[in-house]
């Protein structure tokens, strides 16, 4: 069976890579704001780009809390990129203003500290050796472009649902968090769309875990 | 980890097409830009640059379309740049499937676009193109120029950046019009200058000519590096781009599965 996948279409990030991506890894990809295909489907994908708090007014209008919360109750794959991850975590802080997350995961994005921000280009990514996301891959450069993260991994071991979650880390600066996978909730803080083999490797390993 | 420098391929594009000749025995079709693309994915290219030399706005829909192709087929991040003049332009642009937008003459003619631009769709995916040459009547020595170089705006050019900066743009790209076409190396005093007064990320662009060019552009401060017809002529390679670098001890990307 062909695994189908939805692609969050809530106003923000480049949905269209996203959805060729994951059919090119043979998924059947559709694009969707509607809440029950994209319950229905074998994995999600929550894009995002740009301001934390625009990208939650979004989430918000496409009821994508509760979303997200369904597909996690019932173990449904989801995988967060760029800015869909990071409103995985509690909070964002952008200009001193404090927004609400998803809060599926304790902590804070911020922004990053560096002479020169956004962070944009390729850089490489230190995963756990028991990543499923990173498979063969471990050593390649993705592409990423931000200029918050989160750069504290405060969700201790015992408090995880499920397994413990295995978090990657990359620097900039400072060290901060480039994926984290957490039972059947997954994110990348980088654009594995535009990762080119190695993000559609990436893609593929998330993808291989539906149906 | 560390990032690595950014080596960008320009792409001029005219109704669709790829045009400046290319010359590349394993290419198909020189002028189709998706084929390029993809071309230059596979030789490791970091990122694209479709610039839509189209003069006529009816060709606008081309362009669109072509962006819709390249999102398709090409998995590495592209901008798209040449004409684009307003909030809608560049919604339909990104909504086509380009990862950044650069802007050039309609920020100089209403610098508040880049703010709201910047506003709507976030920092990271505007882009300002800033065409720089000399100008001793300028405080910086730097003067910005637009239609491609043939007017002068009156601005300083790392005034100008700076400026834009605060408006909101994620990146500049800092062409050289002295350096352009010379083949004789990136303008390295005029990187400085800029790097010296902001703290977004720089292409440089104008004067490659041999890869060994590459390295010394990266030190003067820029994070990424443009070229064009050395590249489609086949005069540099991108992977001795890459090899040049990285003999300089900078950081760049090398994937495993590259065809030569």
């Amino acid at each position: 069976m062909t695994p189908t996948v939805a692609v969050l279409d809530y106003g923000f990030g480049n949905v269209r890579s996203a959805v060729r991506a994951a059919e090119h890894v043979g998924t059947q990809a559709i694009l969707s704001s509607d809440f029950d295909t994209c319950l229905n489907a074998d994995g999600l994908i929550i894009p995002g780009v740009g301001a934390f708090a625009a990208c939650m007014q979004g989430i918000d209008k496409v009821r994508g809390g509760s979303l997200v919360d369904a597909r996690l109750i019932a173990n449904r794959p989801i995988l967060g990129i760029c800015v869909g991850m990071q409103i995985m975590f509690a909070q964002g802080i952008e200009h001193e203003i404090r927004t609400s997350g998803l809060a599926q995961w304790p902590g804070v994005v911020d922004r990053l500290v560096s002479p020169i921000v956004p962070h944009m280009g390729w850089n490489s990514v230190t995963p756990p050796a028991e990543s499923m996301l990173f498979a063969g891959v471990e050593s390649e450069w993705f592409y990423f472009v931000h200029s918050y993260a989160a750069q504290e991994w405060v969700l201790s071991d015992t408090d995880a649902y499920q397994r413990p979650p295995r978090v990657t880390w990359s620097e900039y600066g400072t060290p901060f968090i480039a994926a984290v996978e957490n039972g059947p909730l997954s994110a990348v803080q980088f654009h594995p769309e535009k990762s080119g083999d190695a993000g559609l490797t990436l893609i593929n390993n998330w993808a291989r875990t539906l149906v | 980890m560390t990032l690595t420098a950014r080596v960008i391929a320009c792409l001029d594009v005219d109704a669709g097409r790829v045009v400046k000749g290319v010359n590349f025995v394993d290419v198909v079709d020189a002028g189709d830009p998706i084929e390029l693309a993809s071309w230059y994915g596979a030789a490791g290219i970091d990122e694209l640059l479709f610039l839509d030399i189209t003069a006529s706005s009816s060709d606008r829909e081309t362009t669109l379309e072509l962006v819709r192709r390249s999102a398709d087929q090409v998995f590495v991040p592209v901008t798209v740049g040449g004409g684009i003049r307003s909030i809608e332009d560049i919604d339909a642009l990104l909504r086509a499937g380009a990862d950044k937008v650069s802007i050039n003459t309609a920020g100089i003619a209403r610098p508040e676009l880049l703010r709201e631009a910047a506003n709507r769709f976030g920092s990271q995916c505007i882009v300002l193109s800033l065409d720089a040459r000399r100008e001793s009547d300028q405080p910086s020595g730097f003067g910005v120029t637009s239609y491609g170089g043939r007017k002068s705006t009156g601005l300083d050019a790392v005034q100008w950046a700076k400026a834009a900066e605060d408006y909101g743009v994620g990146e500049i790209l800092l062409n050289s019009m002295d350096a352009d076409g010379t083949k004789s190396g990136f303008d390295l005093e005029l990187i400085r200058a800029v790097r010296a007064a902001v703290d977004v990320p720089l292409i440089a662009s104008g004067g490659a000519g041999v890869a060994s060019d590459f390295p010394a552009a990266i030190r003067a401060g820029a994070q990424a590096v443009l070229a064009a017809s050395i590249f489609h002529f086949g005069e540099v390679s991108v992977s001795e781009v890459k090899d040049a670098l990285k003999h300089d001890s900078i950081p760049v990307r090398l994937p495993t599965k590259l065809v030569s």
